[in-house]
């Protein structure tokens, strides 16, 4: 169950913006005063209508659904799948909404190896089969101080892993993204080491809260969030949650991560969400969701915390 | 029969005006048709922020634009460029204080104490600020040969701007490049060639 803290930030669900008013962009102007700008540049202004981002996925058949968002509102498909981080296909947000229908996502293989007794390389479909698909309403924060609350369907991370029998040397996961450079015209751009790659404490990758999606909204994913496999770590920015993993290997040693070979300053390994720590760019106290103007308070682990365990006697600001 | 001639100063000063205001038009049509994207406030202030940066650097090509046209007319609307850009950037502070700090001093203090791209940017509407407050034709006259010289801030200012621009990037760095390399090439368009020696 989740447990929130009644922290005297905590928001009001008064605060929250509803759906329509979102959906009903319009608005926008009203709620800045800008009306009169607006009457005179509508006779100038034709109804542009911007392509048809692919979010149309195959349907997936969704057993348990459990809500761990608090009950927020859960933030439209149109905008999570329109305002994406995957630099392969483009560092603005809504460049991988237009060039990822390049990714081919079937046949897929995932590759698992290390410090495990089942390794092998597994077809996704095969990889999923033994599963049952669940729903998980998550809040997602991006360390950019932005927000959305998504309802991903998937497996728990923990009983995936647990078929190739990871023994005690398994001290880490590393994931892997695909690089492939035909397939991604774009991730020359980058300006981040390519493939991506990302990684977890064993016993993080093994939490309950610890997610593998295969789809959102009940489809399944679109190219831009990811498909067809992601992680789903909702106590971590954004960018810990890694798109499209082709490889899996359990390591002994804290294995690499993209955005900390970057900027180390920046982004640890850990990357837990978490107010207190200072970031030279954002401030991490507050963050946007995405659909609303100002912004709110950021929560610990945001918001899940019953991770904190993992992290016991951990000094957060040094391990962050 | 003859056309009635428009005077070269008004055309150009027309021009200044509609570049100005162009921005304001291409927000008010995005706002309208809803084409603000999922975040609209980060379009607001990427947008006000890039517009700034570009009339600035405009205002910066009318030295360079005299000499290669031989015309006045360059710098008679410099001015005008000058403080649409300014009043761009003013925009974009505005936008940032209300939506992303909600006019809290103390989270404006967090921000320019911690984050260095924050600090450069407020730094370059600083150094912008005296200038719009001294554009007029009364400053003009009151600081005569010194209204130049204060004018000349302008060019940190801009750099500023732009390293902002560029600090703020995560990663492809090559738009804020672009806008760096301008201002590079318009200061160096101000260095005089050495007279050339008489054969």
């Amino acid at each position: 169950m989740l447990i929130r803290i009644p922290a005297p930030s905590a928001v009001r669900s008064s605060e929250i913006t509803p759906e329509s008013t979102y959906r009903n962009r319009r608005r926008f102007l009203a709620d800045m005063g800008l009306g009169a700008v607006g009457l005179l540049a509508a006779g100038c202004s034709e109804a542009k209508d911007a392509p048809a981002p692919a979010i149309a996925g195959a349907a997936i058949t969704v057993g348990k659904r459990s809500e761990r968002a608090g009950g927020e509102t859960v933030t439209p498909i149109e905008t999570v799948s329109t305002y994406n981080n995957y630099y392969e296909f483009g560092t603005g947000k809504d460049d991988p909404a237009r060039n990822a229908g390049t990714l081919k996502t079937r046949p897929w293989t995932v590759a698992i190896s290390g410090e495990c007794e089942a390794p092998g390389t597994i077809d996704l479909d095969a990889l999923l089969k033994p599963h049952a698909i669940e729903e998980r309403i998550y809040r997602h924060r991006c360390v950019e101080a932005w927000s959305i609350v998504v309802p991903w369907d998937g497996v728990p991370l923990a009983d995936v892993l647990k078929r190739f029998k990871p023994t005690s040397k398994a001290k880490f996961v590393a994931f892997e993204t695909l690089y492939d450079k035909a397939q991604m015209p774009e991730a020359r751009w980058a300006g981040i080491e390519l493939p991506y790659v990302e990684g977890l404490r064993i016993d993080e990758a093994m939490h309950p809260l610890a997610f593998l999606s295969v789809g959102m909204y009940g489809k399944t994913l679109p190219n831009q969030n990811g498909a067809p496999l992601r992680l789903t770590i909702p106590w971590k920015y954004g960018y810990k949650s890694i798109k499209s993993i082709v490889r899996i290997r359990f390591v002994e040693q804290m294995p690499p991560t993209t955005w900390n070979k970057l900027q180390p300053s920046e982004y640890g390994f850990y990357s837990n969400v978490n107010p207190d720590v200072q970031h030279p760019r954002w401030s991490q106290r507050s963050e946007r969701r995405l659909g609303e103007l100002f912004k709110r308070p950021t929560l610990m682990f945001n918001g899940y915390p019953e991770v904190a365990p993992l992290y016991a006697g951990m000094d957060l600001r040094q391990f962050s | 029969m003859r056309a009635a001639i428009v005077r070269p100063l008004t055309a150009w000063r027309a021009v200044a005006w509609l570049l100005g205001l162009l921005p304001a038009v291409l927000l008010a049509r995005d706002i309208v048709s809803g084409d603000l994207g999922p975040n609209p406030v980060e379009t607001l202030e990427h947008d006000t922020g890039l517009w700034a940066l570009r009339l600035l650097l405009l205002g910066l090509a009318m030295t360079p634009l005299r000499r290669l046209t031989r015309r006045a007319e360059p710098i008679q609307v410099r001015r005008l460029i000058g403080l649409w850009g300014w009043f761009w950037v003013s925009v974009h502070l505005v936008i940032y204080l209300t939506f992303d700090l909600q006019w809290s001093p103390s989270e404006l203090m967090d921000d320019l104490v911690k984050r260095t791209y924050i600090t450069l940017g407020f730094a370059g509407w600083l150094l912008l600020l005296p200038l719009a407050l001294t554009s007029t034709r009364g400053w003009q006259r009151r600081l005569k040969r010194r209204w130049v010289q204060l004018h000349k801030l302008v060019y940190p200012a801009v750099l500023l701007g732009g390293i902002h621009f560029f600090w703020l990037v995560k990663s492809d760095i090559r738009e804020p490049l672009l806008y760096l390399a301008i201002w590079l090439g318009l200061m160096l368009a101000r260095i005089q060639r050495p007279a050339r020696p008489a054969l």
